[in-house]
């Protein structure tokens, strides 16, 4: 079961693979390639993030600190220039990892809103040490000077084309991973922590090392998307690490759904699109942003994924009663 | 790192003096936003994270007051029942509608509260920093405490935060509306039962936490510069201080604040690049030892 499971995942891999390589040169506009790149930067921001909030049931408002400490811990490693990119992206992420283990072991002590906002403090936190260590991170002007992309293995980044394959693979590769994770005893296991805390806890569970856990993951998942940022942009600036970008994140899993896997991809995607015409019209885009979210949330009451199933679910039951009523209707006047 | 700079302004009065003034005023800033995040937690059960647009909005209709009739008693009154009218409206309009939901509802409509508010200000008063100036009834020449002088702007903050503080505290712990209120925390169906209208209760409460950062807000507005996103900080530090104080009590808001505020003023002259860490290492502490804060109650929820 479980390795069908893995087989039909590394299908669906492969084939999204090959479409995110094989679309941008078919349409070669240069910022198609842009956006996709940018999706799948924030996308992975967002599908790491949701396995807190999804899958645990842990809203982070804290994530893009992950996000940001990859970025320079990448863009730092590079420019000491002593190592290769998988080593430094190696490197990158296990140095994240540490970090998330550090605060999430203080975080996930503490239940909902209080869990949101100690994220949110740790992450202020660590954008505050950004701006004022200067002699290292460059300040609020950001990691500046480029981030050189040495080859590797015969591989040479230098070209747009090639970097945009292998963000590709990279941003699949981790898909996969979170995708297994989501379907891994582990994932249900987080689930019931979720669902039913006591029970969970009746049945053996040590709740605070399974949520510890699956916050090192996230964390160490979100440095990947700040390494692909930080790559993309060849720098690291303090407002991948601002409170903004945590909200933004947890706006596109409210877009794409929480309970849908790849939601958060396509909450990413729509996001994208929304500030990208947003801003055409007008240099406020927090306002109009702020007036869809709250027309959204007041309005559905729910995220617009998950209320589009329930709408779906609604209209398929409301269809198959009148068609009852008609049969049993015919059947009289017959 | 620089303890020999924090020492020999510990031991000279004037140098002392200056900081402790200093330590105070921030305190008393932190303790007006902590005390009203902290009622607003204790009755209604939720995180107002929209809380420092209310500082925000407090301090700019203060600014604009002060500019319109040029009277700091206008424009402090302004600020606060500004700050308090608008909290009231998004109580009942918006955040009234997630009570009970999802926190991620929460969020995000605080989110989005404070995405407009900051829009807002950049499109009603511009984006570059604004002073405000201090009052006229205040050109007084500053007051001389062993030494050391302090402006008597700064007295005036501190007894007034105090004062606020004192008659927030009776009013919950010895008044017969602070005792429903008490009770309003504890168990709404019953209070609700009892005949008294929560809706509007806690439409109140949370105009007066509300009101409360409009307060600071206003009180800050003459010594600080005022800048669209002003909220964020003082929102971030305020948490830190009701964690360490323990939600929903008062007086723990009050000692953490002080605690804030001394390590923020000794520590810019004695190791300024350590004095978030340190905050937060404090924060850290807390959480582990007592997660209740030093004086909460019940344990965090």
């Amino acid at each position: 079961m479980m390795k069908a499971g893995f087989l039909r995942d590394l299908f669906f891999a492969a084939v999204v693979l090959i479409v995110l390589i094989v679309v941008p040169f078919i349409f070669t506009k240069p910022s198609l390639r842009d956006f996709l790149i940018y999706v799948m930067a924030y996308g992975l921001l967002a599908m790491s993030l949701n396995l807190l909030v999804g899958l645990t049931g842990l809203v982070s408002f804290g994530h893009a600190a992950f996000f940001v400490s990859g970025a320079y811990m990448f863009g730092l490693l590079m420019q000491s220039g002593r190592v290769s990119i998988p080593v430094a992206i190696l490197i990158t992420v296990c140095g994240t990892a540490v970090l998330a283990m550090v605060i999430g072991a203080i975080c996930v002590r503490l239940k909902e809103i209080y869990f949101s906002f100690i994220t949110l403090a740790f992450q202020m936190f660590i954008h505050s040490i950004i701006l004022t260590w200067v002699s290292l991170t460059g300040g609020d002007q950001g990691l500046r000077g480029g981030i050189p992309r040495p080859p590797f293995f015969g591989i040479d980044l230098s070209s747009g084309a090639s970097l945009y394959i292998f963000s590709a693979c990279i941003f699949v590769a981790c898909i996969l991973i979170m995708r297994q994770v989501w379907q891994s005893p582990f994932g249900y296991t987080l689930r019931l922590i979720r669902d039913n805390p006591n029970r969970a806890n009746y049945l053996g569970v040590d709740i605070v090392r399974m949520k510890l856990g699956v916050f090192i993951l996230a964390g160490a998942m979100a440095s990947v998307a700040g390494v692909l940022l930080s790559l993309f942009v060849s720098g690291a600036y303090p407002e991948f690490g601002f409170w903004t970008t945590s909200g933004e994140a947890i706006f596109m899993i409210m877009l794409g759904g929480s309970q849908l896997f790849v939601g958060p991809i396509i909450g990413a995607i729509l996001l994208r699109l929304l500030e990208h015409f947003v801003s055409i019209y007008t240099e406020y885009h927090g306002l109009v942003l702020g007036v869809v979210i709250l027309a959204i949330v007041l309005g559905l009451r729910q995220g617009i994924a998950d209320y589009v199933v329930d709408f779906l679910q609604r209209r398929r039951e409301a269809k198959a009663a009148p068609a009852k009523e008609a049969a049993f209707v015919k059947k009289r006047i017959a | 790192m620089n303890l020999e700079a924090l020492a020999s302004c510990l031991s000279s009065s004037a140098c002392a003096v200056t900081q402790i003034s200093t330590a105070l005023i921030i305190g008393m800033l932190l303790f007006m936003v902590a005390s009203g995040l902290s009622l607003i937690f204790g009755v209604l059960g939720i995180i107002n994270f929209a809380h420092g647009a209310f500082y925000m909005a407090g301090a700019y209709i203060a600014f604009f007051t002060y500019q319109a009739t040029s009277s700091f008693l206008l424009a402090f009154l302004a600020g606060a029942l500004g700050a308090g009218l608008i909290g009231v409206i998004f109580e009942r309009f918006i955040i009234s509608k997630v009570y009970g939901k999802d926190i991620l509802m929460q969020l995000l409509v605080c989110y989005a509260i404070i995405l407009i508010f900051d829009d807002l200000v950049k499109i009603i008063a511009g984006p570059e920093y604004k002073m405000m100036g201090m009052p006229d009834v205040f050109a007084l020449p500053p007051l001389e405490f062993a030494g050391g002088f302090v402006p008597a702007y700064y007295v005036f903050m501190i007894v007034a935060s105090l004062s606020i503080g004192a008659l927030l505290w009776l009013a919950i712990e010895k008044t017969r509306i602070g005792k429903i209120i008490r009770a309003l925390a504890i168990n709404p169906q019953m209070v609700g039962a009892l005949g008294i209208n929560t809706t509007l209760l806690y439409a109140a409460v949370f105009g007066v936490g509300s009101m409360l950062a409009g307060i600071a807000g206003s009180l800050a507005a003459p010594t600080r510069t005022l800048t669209p996103g002003m909220g964020l900080s003082i929102l971030i530090e305020s948490f830190i201080v009701t964690v360490i104080g323990g939600m929903g009590s008062i007086v723990g808001a009050l000692i953490a604040a002080l605690l804030i505020g001394f390590t923020r003023a000794f520590g810019a002259i004695g190791f300024p690049l350590f004095v978030d860490g340190i905050m937060f290492g404090m924060m850290a502490v807390v959480l582990i030892i007592k997660p209740s804060g030093l004086l909460g109650r019940e344990i965090a929820r």
